[in-house]
């Protein structure tokens, strides 16, 4: 499975999301440190979720960043995040 | 991992500046999109900002992800308190709550900005 998927994946299962886009930004950072020749390095997730109802930014986030921790600890370099109850 | 002698450093480095950013480069130099992205908001706004870059001390690299509960740089401190990441900071700036958050604090914008 590629890295978009897993993350996809991880985030619907985990978060049942009413809407859900994971973007990779790799080829705007191509040659940068953290690339990678196969991309799949920069990844950019959009989510609206239930389960951020009454959280702060940085729980939602934080929320996402632990999902994903397997992810961010090997191959995904960046993950800029845009987490919403509505 | 954080040993302590890190964890004491990072928090007078938090402790000592009003506005305080972990960023990969410098100001004048960002390395990094998502730095140089947090250093424009803070600029635009014309606050004054002290910043240590985590490219020259792998020990706060590594340790501010444990003590911030945080996986990526940069990290934004306002008064002691963790604020957020790139995503986060340029979310409140756009809603306005970034500004918001300065006034409540007490840090207003340098004069000559």
């Amino acid at each position: 499975m590629s890295v978009a998927h897993t993350i996809k994946h991880k985030l619907k299962a985990a978060l049942s999301p009413t809407h859900l886009e994971v973007i990779d930004e790799s080829h705007l950072h191509a040659g940068h440190v953290g690339a990678r020749p196969e991309g799949e390095t920069h990844f950019r997730v959009v989510i609206v979720s239930p389960d951020f109802e009454g959280l702060s930014r940085i729980d939602n986030q934080r929320k996402v960043h632990r999902l994903l921790s397997e992810e961010l600890a090997g191959p995904v370099h960046a993950l800029s995040v845009r987490a919403s109850a509505s | 991992m954080l040993d302590d002698a890190t964890r004491e450093r990072i928090q007078t480095e938090v402790n000592g500046s009003d506005v305080f950013l972990f960023m990969k480069g410098t100001p004048v130099f960002p390395q990094c999109g998502f730095s140089a992205a947090v250093v424009q908001v803070l600029t635009h706004l014309g606050i004054k900002f002290s910043t240590l870059n985590v490219l020259e001390d792998p020990a706060v690299r590594d340790g501010i992800k444990s003590f911030s509960d945080w996986p990526t740089i940069p990290q934004l401190y306002v008064k002691g308190e963790f604020v957020g990441g790139c995503d986060i900071i340029r979310e409140m700036y756009e809603t306005g709550e970034l500004t918001d958050l300065l006034e409540q604090k007490g840090v207003t914008a340098a004069v000559n900005a």
